[in-house]
């Protein structure tokens, strides 16, 4: 299979700022990725040098065949991108965003591809009202909408989700499933670890103007470390002694009377320190298991901790 | 590329939508001018001693500033909109789009105009109330038009590059004191003769002083003189540096 998107070696300063220090990446088309960071890491930056809007100080970005931004019009005509979390015009109606893109991309009736994807995205009720009176689930919905028109093959979408409630989080992302069964290639850039972990097929950790980390949510997570095991013991004096038992393992303290138990070899060696423990007849009150999380991906890398 | 005017007048549209509904706008921007007008002409003037100009003819006398007020006034919320569509990533939308660049602020730029041109036609209309005649013939009234609309080209473009850099809404609008400032320190409400003698020397030079005179003499039935030509130079070189420094900062953002 052949990339999509290729950024080769992209580097961006502003001023004496070095804001993208050597950026490279492929996206498989039909694919979900998702361009991990914290704030300033320069995801929006890298998202603006790929669709055109600023120009990289040096590297090169690929569309297939085309090279932006030679062959920037071209490209475009090719994918949507939505900037700041939501792009819509507060003071026209939804109908009005809608049709004010479909004119710019030069379709043929605009008022019927309005109506249709107000009617996709249940924003019917509200088609003539102000955009600036929605709620922010709906405006993200027409921010959606507008990034469809023309149906392009390449949706961007920066941080989509970004203060939104779990209930219009959960639709987002169900729509932005949808997409990719029909087969389109998603860019989305987040600093959410789960919207990742949830949505994306291929991640990309951005952290001080390069990429750190790349894989697969899976992947990403195994780098994070082994599952662990948690220990709650009745009292102080027997966590300590549990301990000591486990001394063959990385144990950590999470609480005087709680411990943490690296599993090396999988979920399963669990049984074999909970019998250890049995046999050296220590009470464990509650143990559980916790699986790696994006976000021990995210602390390290954020930190720059091994 | 043959769509670059359908793209420009769709963008403009939008925007022409953004004017009629918010009226207010246009009240906020004709208010003021038509406040100074009557304060002016019922306050002020009653004590307003300039030579060659008897008590009638005063609102004559301050009605090209005034015109150039409205301008000043309304091209505060062209900054104001384009700061708007920087900061709410609408820029980023159309920069994204397969669109020629260009016509996004082309499309500011017109419908700020033809807003700019329909308060002053307002403005006009009052002003006439209060009993401005002028001599002016079809001629005439033709350059002053080719004169106001230049005005107005003029500070829309000044404006796009002050909304392009500003960090906030109310740093967005606050280059139009300055153009206010200057309508006051230039013969526009009074005679520059009467002025400290650092304050006159600027006010005799600056550009304002020079159009409102073409302004004047053109209402007052007079043929273009240098004042005139001299605006028109203004109007080109100020609105070609503005447009630089616009697509320069468009480019940047």
């Amino acid at each position: 299979m052949s990339s999509i998107i290729k950024v080769t070696q992209v580097k961006k300063n502003f001023g004496k700022q070095t804001v993208l220090k050597n950026v490279s990446l492929t996206v498989e088309p039909g694919t979900i990725y998702g361009l991990l960071g914290a704030n300033g890491a320069g995801k929006s930056t890298l998202l603006k040098i790929i669709t055109g809007l600023l120009k990289a100080d040096a590297g090169q970005v690929n569309f297939g065949e085309m090279i932006m931004p030679k062959a920037q019009i071209e490209i475009q005509r090719r994918f949507s991108f939505s900037g700041q979390q939501s792009s819509v015009d507060d003071v026209l109606t939804g109908f009005e965003n809608l049709t004010l893109i479909a004119k710019l991309r030069h379709l043929a009736h605009p008022q019927k591809i309005a109506q249709d994807l107000l009617t996709r995205f249940d924003l019917t009720d509200a088609a003539n009202k102000a955009a600036g009176s929605y709620s922010g689930g709906m405006v993200r919905r027409l921010d959606l909408a507008m990034s469809l028109v023309g149906d392009p093959e390449i949706i961007f979408l920066n941080e989509p989700t970004t203060g939104l409630d779990p209930a219009s989080r959960n639709d987002l992302w169900k729509m932005i499933r949808e997409l990719k069964a029909k087969g389109k290639t998603i860019f989305l850039t987040t600093q959410y670890l789960e919207e990742a972990d949830q949505l994306t097929d291929q991640i990309g950790f951005l952290r001080d103007g390069e990429i750190v980390a790349t894989g697969t949510p899976t992947e990403m997570k195994r780098l994070a470390g082994s599952a662990k095991l948690q220990l709650t013991f009745a009292d102080e004096a027997t966590a300590t002694q549990a301990a000591a038992t486990l001394a063959t393992y990385r144990v950590t303290a999470i609480d005087p009377e709680a411990l943490a138990v690296d599993l090396p070899d999988g979920n399963m060696s669990s049984l074999t320190i909970l019998k250890q423990l049995d046999d050296a007849g220590m009470t464990v009150v509650n143990f559980g298991l916790v699986a790696p999380t994006l976000d021990d991906v995210f602390m390290k890398l954020t930190k720059g901790v091994d | 590329m043959k769509n670059y005017l359908s793209d420009t007048m769709t963008l403009a549209n939008r925007l022409i939508k953004h004017n009629l509904r918010s009226m207010d706008t246009i009240i906020t921007v004709v208010a003021m001018p038509v406040a100074m007008l009557l304060m002016f002409i019922y306050i002020l003037g009653g004590s307003m001693q300039l030579p060659g100009v008897s008590h009638g003819e005063y609102v004559n006398y301050i009605l090209p500033a005034i015109l150039f007020m409205t301008l000043a006034t309304g091209s505060a919320y062209t900054a104001l909109r384009v700061f708007m569509d920087k900061s709410s990533g609408m820029f980023d939308r159309f920069k994204s789009m397969p669109i020629a660049k260009s016509a996004v602020l082309n499309g500011q730029v017109v419908s700020s105009v033809l807003f700019l041109m329909f308060s002053t036609v307002i403005v006009l209309l009052i002003s006439f109330l209060t009993g401005f005649r002028a001599q002016a013939n079809l001629g005439q009234w033709l350059l002053t038009f080719i004169l106001v609309i230049g005005f107005a080209i003029m500070v829309t473009w000044l404006s796009v590059p002050f909304g392009l850099a500003a960090k906030s809404i109310d740093s967005a609008s606050a280059f139009s004191y300055l153009l206010l400032l200057l309508l006051f320190v230039s013969s526009g409400f009074s005679s520059v003769e009467g002025m400290p003698t650092p304050v006159r020397v600027f006010a005799e030079h600056q550009p304002m002083t020079t159009m409102i005179t073409a302004v004047r003499q053109l209402l007052a039935g007079q043929n273009p003189t240098a004042d005139f030509w001299q605006s028109i130079v203004w109007i080109i070189g100020i609105t070609l540096v503005s447009f630089f420094f616009s697509k320069r900062l468009y480019h940047q953002i």
